[in-house]
Formats: structure tokens, C-alpha cells, sequence
């Protein structure tokens, strides 16, 4: 049912003007592939010729030490910075053909929590949800923000909130329905406690098994179950 | 799956989720312009302040200050405009939402008009609606003070999406207030001169519509290419 209609072979053929594939882009299935990326940052060369393709259902880490271009990596793949050569295409066309649909397939999650401090954390959840085009109900946001561990206080301003707490307001997107298949997540486990780094590793376990991808970044190894495949990147 | 709206082949229909966006972006920021009253509140007293001082510099000649009310109106306007414009997308930057706008359904140049009408509503529109008062001190007659409020509402639109564009240059810039400031200003001398001069001309008993009609045209025309250039200049910033 899911034809991939894009052949591998592309890597030896590089062009910048790449003619997106005359498909819709629904019946393609979920796939991200990194093609001959490169970054450069004022002089220094971050990473060059990072290749990759991440299958439906899969999960890519990206480890590396502090600096070496991680979160520039996952910038890259969002489309939030141009990369200095290669290409990101997702479900086989470039990112930036369609840059709307390409979103509304993606939950990008940064270092920083984007909340607002004068906004209660459902309001935060929520403003977040429409930018993303989800549209959840008010009782679906509360019973996510209870599950991430927020319940009595869904109605506290973003400022009264722990770091650990503010990270749960932003992760608590990742658990409505129905969920964007490309999760890309900068170090998702920061700031948070060991109850709730279980409960984010179930989270990515069902996307996987849901047939989502999630892209991270984690100092640590992800223990996830053996069965789902788990692709390694080192920069 | 959501079945996603995908427009068809080179036809750019804007979904309903994009406007679901680009409204929640709108009431976000009047809801925190709300819940940080404090902020609005300091740009109107600006406003009053300077505009009150010069009468009080250049004496209580009523001749005298009715000439330079429209010019002195206005130039306070642009001014207070500017105390809140350096907010517009550098708290964004700050907390990371600034990226999520960025990666939102909606097309960039769409979500920053949203932001720039809020940012109008909560400064210019506000503005505005004391300026009467302001005229009065200056002993305007209330043909003028009628103009005077016509003009303020076709040209600070204009400041808000002129501005748009310069907060989104500065965005992450050290001291991007002044720069802000030094790069907006010089830009908007043509809004202040038709601003100012609708005024001018009903003081001296000309007709105003070639004023209006100029600015109208200079906001339709910003209307449409100042979110492009902001959303254009917010995606070099965010590299």
C-alpha cells in the first residue's frame, strides 16, 4: 500500500533542483532521508557527507560530543537552517518544496521549552498545538497534561513551573492523537526526573510502533524494546 | 493520519488549519498584551508625556502650539510605537517559540501579519484613541482633531508593519533597540509627513482627501510586502 516511488540511487546523482515527485504526498510512506549534508558555521566545518535514511518506525540518536553540530543536524533536518550542501527530503521530496505539508507532518521539540511565562501551560499547550496545526479539545489537553504529570496544574502560569515541568508541558503534545509521524526532539531527556524519563521512552515506543519516526538527541543510550530498530549517528 | 488539506499542483489554497494558526498566534499575543497591561499602559504615558511637554517647553502661545500640534502628535506617536516594537519577535527568539512559528502550517508571512495586527491593536490602535485628548491640549479645533485621528489610524498600521520588518532584522542583535530605532525611523518619515500634513491642511482650510489617499495607498502597499520582507528577514535570522 505504501509504494516508495523514490529509488535509493539519488546519492550518486546529486542536483540542486530536484523535481518533486508527481505523487500526492499521502500515499507515500513516512521516510526521512539525509542526503550529503554538510554545515559549516563561520569558518569551522561541523559535519560533512552525513548520509541517512530513517524508515517508518524507526528511531535515529544522534550522539556526539558538546559542539559537534547535533542541534545545527537537527536545525538542518526542520528546515530551519539551510544546509551548506545536500538535501533533507521527506516522504521523498525536499522539505522545502512543500514547507506547509512538510510541518504539519513534524513536531520539532528544541533546547528551549517555548513557553510563555505569562500563559498557563494548557494556554502555552495549546497555542503550540494550532501552530502545529493540531486541534485538540480542551479535555484532550488536560488528560495529556495529566499524563506528562501536570495534573492541578494545568492552570499555573508557565512561570511558576520547575524546569523538569516545563519540559512536560512541551512533551505533553507528543501524546495527543492523532500525532504527526516525524518527531524530531533536542535533547528530550534533559531536566527530567526518572518517572518521566519512563514515561517519555513509552511515548517514542508507541510512535515507533505506531509507525511514526522520532529523531533525538541523548548523551545516554535510548532503552528502548530490541524489537524496534534504532539507528546510531555519530558526529 | 489526519487526511491532510494538500493543495493541488500549483494551486496555493491556505487550509483552515493554517488560519486556525494564524488565529491563535493573534489572540496569544493579545492575551499576553493583556496579562502584561504594565507594558501598553508605559507606551500611552510616553506618548502623553512627550507630547504634553512641549507645551510646556515652547510656552503657552495658542497660535503657536496649534501650528506644531499635528507635527508634535505625531513624532510622539512614532515614538511610542517604537517602545514596543523591539518586543515584537525577540521575546519569541528568547523563549524558543520563535522557532515554532517557523515551523508552523501556516505560511510564515501569514502568521507575522497575525502578529503585527495584534501588535497594532495593543499600540497604534490604543494610540490613537488618546490622541483627542492630546489635540485638545493643543487647543486643535475638533475639524482637526477628527483628521488628526483619520490620519492616526491609516498611518499607524503602517508603523506597525514597517516596524514588523526591523524588529525581525534585529531579532538576536545586542542593543537592537537603538538599532531598531535608527533602521524603522528614517522609513517612516513618509507616514509622518501625510500623517502630519492631513492636519496641517485642514488648519489651513485645504481639502485632505490627496493625504488620505496617500497613505491608504502607502498601507495597501505595505500591507502586502512588509510580512513577506519580515518573514523573509526572520528566516535569515533564525539560520
Amino acid at each position: 500500500m505504501n509504494a516508495i516511488l523514490h529509488p535509493l540511487a539519488l546519492k550518486s546523482a546529486p542536483g540542486p533542483a530536484v523535481a518533486p515527485t508527481p505523487s500526492a504526498p499521502e500515499s507515500v510512506s513516512a521516510r526521512l532521508e539525509l542526503i550529503g549534508l554538510s554545515c559549516v558555521r563561520g569558518t569551522r566545518r561541523l559535519f560533512s557527507n552525513v548520509d541517512s535514511v530513517v524508515q517508518a518506525g524507526q528511531l535515529l540518536r544522534l550522539q556526539g560530543a558538546n559542539g559537534a553540530g547535533k542541534t545545527s543536524l537537527l536545525r538542518t533536518m526542520c528546515g530551519l537552517s539551510a544546509p551548506d550542501r545536500g538535501e533533507v527530503r521527506w516522504r521523498g521530496r525536499s522539505i522545502g518544496a512543500d514547507r506547509d505539508a512538510f510541518h504539519r507532518d513534524l513536531i520539532y521539540l528544541g533546547h528551549a521549552a517555548a513557553l510563555k511565562d505569562d500563559l498557563s501551560a494548557i494556554e502555552n499547550m495549546q497555542a503550540a498545538c494550532m501552530l502545529g496545526g493540531q486541534r485538540p479539545s480542551p479535555s484532550q489537553m488536560m488528560s495529556a497534561l495529566a499524563v506528562a504529570g501536570l495534573r492541578q496544574r494545568e492552570h499555573l502560569s508557565a512561570r511558576s513551573l520547575s524546569q523538569g515541568q516545563r519540559r512536560r508541558v512541551s512533551l505533553a503534545r507528543l501524546v495527543l492523537k492523532p500525532s504527526p509521524p516525524l518527531w524530531v526532539l533536542d535533547e528530550p531527556f534533559n531536566a527530567l526526573d526518572v518517572a518521566a524519563t519512563d514515561w517519555l521512552l513509552s511515548v517514542v515506543t508507541a510512535q515507533l510502533r505506531a509507525g511514526g519516526i522520532v529523531v533525538l538527541t541523548s548523551h545516554q543510550p535510548v532503552a528502548i524494546d530490541a524489537s524496534l530498530s534504532q539507528v546510531t549517528l555519530t558526529l | 493520519m489526519t487526511p491532510a488539506p494538500t493543495p493541488a499542483n500549483g494551486q496555493h489554497t491556505v487550509p483552515s488549519s493554517a488560519l486556525d494558526a494564524m488565529r491563535s498566534v493573534f489572540l496569544r499575543d493579545l492575551r499576553l498584551a493583556m496579562r502584561r497591561r504594565a507594558d501598553t499602559a508605559a507606551a500611552l504615558f510616553f506618548f502623553v508625556i512627550v507630547a504634553s511637554l512641549f507645551p510646556l517647553g515652547v510656552g503657552p502661545e495658542p497660535k503657536l502650539l496649534r501650528t506644531m500640534a499635528p507635527g508634535v502628535v505625531w513624532v510622539a506617536a512614532l515614538l511610542a510605537s517604537m517602545l514596543s516594537l523591539g518586543r515584537l519577535f525577540s521575546d519569541d527568539h528568547q523563549d524558543g517559540t520563535l522557532e515554532q512559528l517557523l515551523l508552523s502550517v501556516c505560511p510564515l508571512p501569514l502568521i507575522v501579519l497575525a502578529k503585527m495586527a495584534a501588535h497594532w491593536l495593543c499600540s497604534g490602535l490604543a494610540l490613537t484613541l488618546v490622541a483627542p485628548v492630546l489635540a485638545l491640549q493643543f487647543d486643535l479645533p475638533a475639524e482637526a482633531i477628527g483628521v488628526l485621528v483619520v490620519s492616526l489610524l491609516l498611518g499607524t498600521p503602517l508603523l506597525s508593519l514597517i516596524g514588523g520588518i526591523g524588529a525581525a532584522l534585529t531579532v538576536g542583535v545586542r542593543g537592537a533597540g537603538v538599532l531598531l530605532s535608527l533602521l524603522v525611523l528614517p522609513l517612516c518619515v513618509p507616514v509622518l509627513i501625510f500623517g502630519a500634513g492631513a492636519v496641517d491642511a485642514t488648519l489651513a482650510g485645504l481639502p485632505v482627501g490627496a493625504h488620505y489617499s496617500l497613505l491608504g495607498a502607502m498601507l495597501v502597499l505595505a500591507l502586502f510586502a512588509a510580512p513577506f520582507a519580515a518573514a523573509a528577514a526572520l528566516r535569515i535570522a533564525l539560520e
